[in-house]
């Protein structure tokens, strides 16, 4: 039994946490919605009657290529999910299951990928790109992402591969099921709550990413939402309304993700952890 | 149907071996139990008859067929885990037709056999359901039914009660022996239950550190156990073994006494042991007895009384050393602190040698 002093503690810390974490974010949102000189005037208090505007959207929604940044960042963060859940459940799989020569030497290479960021190789990642000619295409940021995501979504999958009963792929193998059919309609299905993990774990860098839109690509029709919200950002002039704005219609996908995976990611966590 | 024939079937880990030097042969339509105290390579040794795990050398033959280097789904077996391993995330009915799924099976042969396969094991009303929703006895059930649409050769089944509780464990043990009646299928059974073993098997496997200790009918295991080990290793409580010497051969009878053994005659014509050569007396529980007017017979103190109804178990203190357990029936069960003789007839004692094999008494 621990005592109520203790719980009360614990609640406080977290409360101060969320408050912590969602208090820039409910700044951004709550600005988006006012007129420029309510932003400047008063940014903490929340649109009022007067304040009230959607100047912001209607500008940020009828600048140019908006519609190109929110659909390059879609493409590129849902086929870079769905290209790291595939590879990293196969790779893991294949991993835990057969052992082969160097199959111990190839997990530990990939556990480095966790540990080591993948920006400490931007230069080689761009002279390797523009000499695959994929430089400002779509396609050099969807491999940059995978190689990000995969090590930790193989180091993941792992885990909950091993916990998946030996008996079973064993039954199914007397069953006479193909090794390709045991991982697609045996294995990976009890791999959901793991790859719902995994996918929150991918998707969310992936989307807020800067960095690698920045070196990797140069025109309008390549960039990413967070890469096109710089257009606002002037030297001298900054365009709040429109970078609020932006910046908001930018969180939405990442929140609907994250609920429609968040039973299966609290259920993904936690069962790891208790087993 | 068919024949199972090992031969010097090894299997090692590194520089451990597991199974060594193992040769069987199972007849079509027998049930052989493979039992043993665990770590005695039982499972792997049915992995290996599987094609789970390769050997490291040996022959496996099913029917006529070598399956050395066959998968698991050409040798014709079907396999029952301890932990049942259902699909859990299929129903009952994609659980059985899964795998027959991939043998290009049309459907309506694989319907046929599904409703077989539910008829026989009562599982028509649960063909829908996951087997989450199930009790363990259904859920192995479920085990056994995928097993027997695969219409196999040979069906092994590793350990499939152990997870089930007691009462549960008796009635799926009836289910399995009428189910082997019905088929008629060789069938491959390991266990470390020895009654399992001596209820279901033609014939019992008896395996102890990577080797096969003997290969007999259940009753030749109780009543001539081949070597120390599995004399006490079949039977509950294990059998009694008390140190005694060859003390004096006669034309019709020796005489053998221990530390702890009182001198007694024994009837034999013939006894391999030379005049002094140690043995092993070992006598079960269930035949200490009264003793008669001759023959072996110890005597000691009651320390405790098990009583459990008929039987009661008395741990008396042998010859002043060794703890013997004597089955008493009845209601006239000693108390503890009782001094009790307690003897058993020449037939009833088992001998063995030094080595730990038995000896025949001729």
């Amino acid at each position: 039994m621990r005592s109520k002093v203790s719980i009360a503690g614990v609640h406080a810390v977290l409360i101060a946490y969320t408050f912590l974490a969602i208090a820039p974010i409910l700044l951004v949102v709550m600005n988006s919605f006012k007129s420029r000189n309510a932003i400047f005037g008063s940014p903490l208090s929340p649109p009022t009657f007067e304040t009230f505007s959607l100047i912001g959207y209607n500008k940020a929604l009828g600048a140019a290529h908006v519609g190109w940044y929110f659909f390059n960042s879609t493409a590129v963060t849902l086929v870079s999910m769905a290209l790291v859940l595939l590879l990293g459940a196969m790779a893991a799989w294949a991993l835990t299951e057969y052992k082969f020569r160097g199959s111990t030497a190839l997990a530990l290479f990939l556990s480095i990928g966790v540990m080591v960021p993948i920006r400490l190789g931007s230069i080689a990642i761009l002279t390797m790109m523009r000499n695959a000619h994929l430089n400002d295409t779509i396609i050099a940021l969807i491999l940059v992402y995978v190689a990000q995501g995969l090590p930790l979504s193989i180091f993941i999958l792992s885990e909950f591969i091993e916990q998946i009963p030996k008996d079973l792929r064993d039954a199914a193998r007397c069953d006479g099921v193909p090794e390709t059919r045991i991982f697609f309609e045996v294995i990976a299905p009890l791999l959901r709550p793991a790859i719902a993990t995994v996918a929150v774990f991918t998707i969310v860098p992936i989307w807020n990413d800067l960095w690698f839109p920045l070196i990797l690509t140069s025109s309008d029709t390549t960039h990413t939402i967070t890469l096109g919200v710089q257009q606002f950002l002037g030297q001298y002039v900054t365009d709040w309304n429109s970078v609020l704005a932006a910046l908001s219609l930018a969180i939405v996908p990442v929140v609907v993700i994250y609920i429609i995976f968040s039973r299966q990611l609290i259920s993904g966590i936690t069962a790891g952890a208790v087993k | 149907m068919a024949t199972l024939r090992i031969e010097k079937l090894n299997k090692s880990y590194g520089a451990v071996d597991v199974l060594k030097d193992i040769d069987l042969a199972i007849n079509d339509g027998e049930f052989v139990v493979l039992v043993g105290p665990s770590g005695c390579g039982k499972s792997t040794l049915l992995r290996m008859i599987a094609g789970l795990d390769g050997a490291t050398s040996g022959d496996i033959d099913i029917g006529e067929r070598r399956v050395n280097n066959l998968e698991p789904s050409q040798r014709k077996i079907a396999m029952v885990f301890q932990s049942y391993a259902l699909y859990p995330h299929m129903n009952v009915r994609k659980n059985m037709t899964f795998g027959l799924k991939f043998s290009g099976m049309a459907q309506g042969e694989m319907d046929r056999r599904v409703a077989d396969a539910a008829r026989i094991l009562r599982l028509e009303p649960l063909l829908e359901r996951r087997p989450r929703e199930l009790s363990g006895g259904q859920r192995q059930r479920v085990a056994i039914g995928r097993a027997i649409v695969r219409e196999p050769d040979v069906f092994l089944f590793d350990e499939p009660l152990s997870n089930l509780d007691a009462a549960l464990r008796v009635s799926t043990r009836v289910e399995i022996a009428k189910l082997h009646r019905l088929l008629g299928a060789t069938m491959v059974y390991v266990t470390h239950d020895q009654i399992e073993a001596m209820t279901l098997a033609d014939r019992i496997v008896v395996m102890n550190h990577g080797r096969i200790a003997q290969v007999g009918r259940p009753l030749d295991l109780y009543y001539a156990p081949a070597n120390l080990f599995v004399a006490g290793f079949i039977g509950s409580p294990a059998m009694n073994f008390f140190d005694a010497k060859v003390e004096k051969k006669g034309a019709s009878s020796v005489t053998l006494a221990g530390p702890n053994v009182p001198a007694f005659e024994l009837a034999a014509t013939s006894l391999a042991p030379a005049v002094g050569a140690k043995i092993k007396i070992g006598v079960r529980p269930e035949h200490l007895n009264t003793p008669g007017p001759t023959g072996f017979k110890i005597g000691g103190p009651v320390e405790l009384v098990e009583r459990l109804g008929e039987t009661s178990y008395a741990y008396v203190r042998g010859g002043g050393e060794t703890q013997i357990v004597a089955e008493v029936r009845g209601r006239d069960a000693p108390s503890a602190g009782d001094v009790v003789t307690l003897g058993a007839p020449d037939r009833e004692l088992h001998l063995f040698d030094e080595a730990g094999e038995r000896i025949a008494i001729g």
